[in-house]
């Protein structure tokens, strides 16, 4: 059942009715001054031609605009149910005019269409479970992304981040002495609690290769930090990369520049060959999980990913259950848990996870709905990369996810997803409903024996 | 009258029958080539055994979470499609017509039977009229080819419950029928009423992504 229909407690829309919210970009605006219609055309026959096939043509022929995917959007049903916002809506405003048009769509349809494909969808994929035909919405928005993209046509904040993948390989600017001096403060700060504790770098031959995203080293330090005492206690020979190749974030593959993709993915996987490492192991991403699972691996031509590579959430199941890892004492409060779409209707985890989330807490309640049907946080597939123009649309649309959370009674809600993490927070304090937003690391940090470690009297006076 | 029933039911029946297995041969032609050619890397995630599950479950009236929370829309798609593909096989009238011309013959439906499960289809058709142009989200994405559809299926059933009975004038109706029952067939191949066909391979792929890639379920 859909949370919007069976909840009690009421949260006010304040969806406008179909008006959109109008934000101004300055990435779109510059975008928009290049283009003719004889250049819009030429490259919207151009991607159709070169890069759809058989999936485009059964989509389009095969839909029978029934609208029964409405309900399954978070957008949809925050916004009242504005048919403007339904997945097939949203394809009827971008990608279905630019194929019955044959290309021949003015600028002003473009700004619209890029608005709508990079801001308006999460790609989260939920609608695929409600479309009887099965049609894959989400593709067809990547589509116009794809083309506006080419077009030049793309928020400002999304595009810095994808510039900043292609000149570092990583995703904010992280210089290569900042990352390495980081690394190297969270081990001394580390080591404070647990002697002896390390953080191998460029160690060939290691059974591991634990990868990050690039937000860690920026703000979120203690991240690592609390990996570290994870791998450590856990005796497990890993390492991870100092050079370029240790961000396994992707926002490319939503900006729809699939060729920054490809070398993106090329090096993290050949740094791990590199590394000659057995596995790859990657912190609470959902996205990064999609790009090396589901898309970079494909773009590169391998089906499936070169190497094991496997999410936090499935690698801390593993050490709970070989008992590499034990629990202390349980986290008592109540938590609730919220499936990122990339780790559920992209992989499956939502059983691991509530096991991990069961290991850890005493107190576990569900929300409604979950494991494939959770609504996404209305911050994945690049949307909150779009930045502070569309955070008040984002907000909007994450009415029924505020009230999902808020209805499941719990103040602690576990997100195993970097991007659903933030995405939460931001409707945590928007709509005031007073959570805590939690990793799972947190709770594992907190939860789990400690033997080599100091007592904390001890490292106080230290 | 006498003529131009001999017209439809011979030579425009034939040529039915040309266009419309040619504009299915011609479609799924289609789809393999632009599969082989652009997409041949999506064979190797086809897995048999979950494009069976998918397929299970959108079969199986209710079987999925989008027909629980819709049981109307359920009840009379389900009910739309299994009459709209029994009458035309199951039906006396029908049945003698294939005995005539071919000399096989099964069994057929009871006359009250036939009559209710007749008036099915074009009493779904007006209840997709009304949804289509009620529900804000279905008249969003609705052109008018969907309501056009709609008059299409119906006519054929409408008009052959008409001649059934005998009614004035059923002579001319029955050639209404006929012919509105060739353009339904000539059109399926070429329009959106196409998904009879695609269904199958649209629903395959999504049941082997979520299935063998995804390890999720589609339903
Ligand atoms: S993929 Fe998600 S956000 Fe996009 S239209 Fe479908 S349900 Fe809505
Ligand atoms: S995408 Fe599927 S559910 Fe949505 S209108 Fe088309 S056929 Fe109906």
């Amino acid at each position: 059942m859909d949370a919007l229909a069976e909840n009690k407690v009421r949260i006010p829309s304040m969806a406008g009715s179909s008006a959109k919210l109008q934000a101004v970009d300055a990435g779109i605006e510059t975008g928009l001054k290049g283009l003719t219609p004889a250049k819009i055309t030429e490259v919207i026959s151009r991607v159709l031609s070169a890069e759809t096939g058989a999936r485009l043509m059964a989509y389009f022929s095969a839909c029978t605009h029934c609208g029964l995917c409405s309900e399954a959007c978070h957008f949809y049903l925050s916004m009242d149910g504005d048919p403007a916002w339904s997945p097939m809506g949203k394809v009827k405003q971008t990608l279905w005019e630019m194929v019955k048009k044959k290309g021949r769509v003015s600028p002003a349809f473009i700004q619209r269409a890029a608005r709508i494909a990079y801001t308006e969808c999460n790609l989260c994929r939920r609608c695929s479970l409600y479309c009887p035909i099965g049609i894959d919405v989400a593709y067809l928005l990547s589509v116009v992304r794809r083309i506006c993209h080419a077009l030049g046509v793309i928020p400002l904040y999304l595009q810095d981040t994808v510039n900043s993948h292609s000149a570092t390989f990583n995703q904010m600017w992280v210089k290569a002495d900042e990352w390495v001096d980081t690394l190297q403060w969270q081990e001394e700060d580390a080591r404070d609690e647990i002697p002896g504790l390390r953080i191998p770098l460029e160690k060939e031959g290691a059974e591991i290769m634990y990868s990050v995203i690039a937000p860690e080293p920026k703000f979120q330090a203690g991240l690592l930090y609390k990996a570290a005492v994870i791998m450590n206690t856990a005796g497990v020979d890993w390492t991870m990369p100092a050079r370029p190749g240790w961000d396994n974030s992707d926002m490319a593959m939503y900006s729809g520049d699939f060729e920054i993709m490809g070398r993106l993915k090329r090096l993290y996987f050949e740094t791990a060959v590199r590394l000659r490492v057995k596995k790859i192991v990657m912190c609470e991403c959902g996205h990064a999980f999609r790009s090396i699972y589901d898309t970079g691996n494909r773009w590169l031509g391998w089906r499936m990913p070169p190497i094991e590579t496997q999410h936090a959430i499935d690698f801390y199941h593993e050490l709970l259950e070989k008992g590499r890892i034990r629990i202390a004492k349980k986290f008592q409060p109540l938590v609730t848990l919220h499936d990122p779409c990339n780790m559920v209707r992209g992989f499956g985890l939502h059983e691991r996870a509530r096991d991990v989330v069961k290991a850890l807490c005493e107190n576990f309640v569900e929300m409604t709905p979950n494991r494939e049907y959770n609504y996404c946080c209305t911050a994945g597939g690049g949307v909150i990369n779009c930045g502070p123009p569309y955070k008040q649309t984002r907000m909007l649309g994450a009415r029924v996810k505020a009230l999902q959370m808020q209805t499941a009674g719990a103040k602690i809600v576990i997100a195993p997803c970097h991007n659903c993490h933030s995405g939460l927070e931001d409707i945590n304090q928007h709509y005031r409903l007073g959570l805590h937003i939690r990793y799972l690391a947190d709770i594992l940090y907190e939860v789990m024996e400690k033997p080599g470690a100091k007592e904390l009297s001890e490292q106080e006076a230290a | 009258m006498h003529e131009l029933y001999m017209i439809v039911s011979g030579p425009m029946m034939w040529a039915t029958c040309v266009v419309f297995s040619g504009g299915v041969i011609y479609q799924l032609g289609r789809l393999l080539r632009l599969l082989l050619r652009k997409e041949r890397s999506l064979l190797s995630y086809m897995s048999l055994r979950y494009s069976l599950r998918s397929i299970a479950h959108w079969i199986i009236p209710f079987g999925t979470l989008n027909m629980r929370r819709n049981p109307l829309i359920t009840l009379v798609s389900f009910s739309f499609h299994i009459c709209l593909l029994i009458v035309p096989v199951f039906l006396t009238a029908h049945v003698v017509l294939w005995e005539e011309a071919w000399n096989i013959s099964w069994s057929c439906l009871p006359g009250p039977v036939a009559d209710g499960i007749t008036l099915v289809v074009p009493a779904a058709c007006i209840f997709f009229a009304w949804r289509r142009l009620r529900r804000p989200e279905v008249r969003f994405v609705s052109d008018p080819a969907d309501f056009m559809f709609l008059v299409l299926v119906a006519l054929p059933f409408l008009s052959g419950f008409y001649c059934c009975r005998h009614w004035p004038g059923y002579e001319v109706v029955m050639i209404v029928h006929i012919v509105s029952g060739q353009a339904l067939l000539v059109s399926l191949p070429f329009t959106r009423l196409a998904h009879m066909i695609l269904v199958w391979f649209t629903r395959s792929y999504m049941g082997s992504e979520f299935g063998a890639v995804r390890h999720a379920r589609d339903y």
